[in-house]
């Protein structure tokens, strides 16, 4: 499923208007993305939460050539899924 | 950041396109996390451009130990979701 089904399916689902929805399902994950740029989570309840975590600088491997590689420090989203998603994806086989 | 803040957001910005009410956007928004959850859960992967992917991992059974008594213990076979966030969300963070 990309962005644009997603939208179609929700659509379909609510009767609002397609081009509202793209619109809200577009601010849905810019919100996410910008709360996330701020440092903040986001918790959904029943799918499950958005953190930041930082990584501090370190010296790694490039796996082909054993050639030393500095990563600078970063920070990188983190999703822990909710329990109801969890049990979800794991039950309906 | 819960759902109700980002249904402000998405109300903010329905607002500028017509008659649309909080209910609306609350609606919306429900709608959207059910339908990504109810494609997961047929294991559907689901991707979003600008944000990332979500999907779903087949892990086979393997023997674990219980952390607190050392004892070996069999995990079954599941199913989990794994999001791997894309190059554009990444680049932002650390822009």
């Amino acid at each position: 499923m990309t962005k644009s089904q997603l939208v179609d399916a929700v659509s379909d689902r609510t009767g609002h208007a397609h081009k509202a929805v793209e619109a809200a399902v577009h601010t849905v994950f810019e919100s996410m993305v910008e709360a996330l740029n701020r440092n903040e989570r986001v918790e959904v309840r029943g799918f499950g939460n958005f953190t930041i975590r930082e990584y501090k600088a370190y010296t790694g491997r490039n796996p082909k050539t054993g050639g030393k590689v500095d990563v600078s420090p970063k920070r990188m989203p983190f999703f822990k899924v909710g329990k109801e998603l969890r049990e979800r994806v794991d039950g309906e086989q | 950041m819960t759902k109700a803040d980002i249904v402000e957001a998405v109300y903010a910005r329905l607002r500028e396109q017509g008659a649309y009410s909080k209910r609306d956007a609350a609606e919306i928004v429900e709608s959207v996390f059910e339908t990504m959850k109810d494609a997961l859960g047929s294991g559907e992967k689901i991707k979003v451009s600008g944000f990332g992917n979500f999907v779903v991992r087949e892990k086979s059974e393997r023997v674990g130990r219980n952390p607190q008594t050392g004892t070996q213990i069999m995990i079954s076979a599941r199913r989990v979701l794994t999001f791997k966030p894309s190059q554009v969300l990444k680049n932002l963070l650390n822009g």
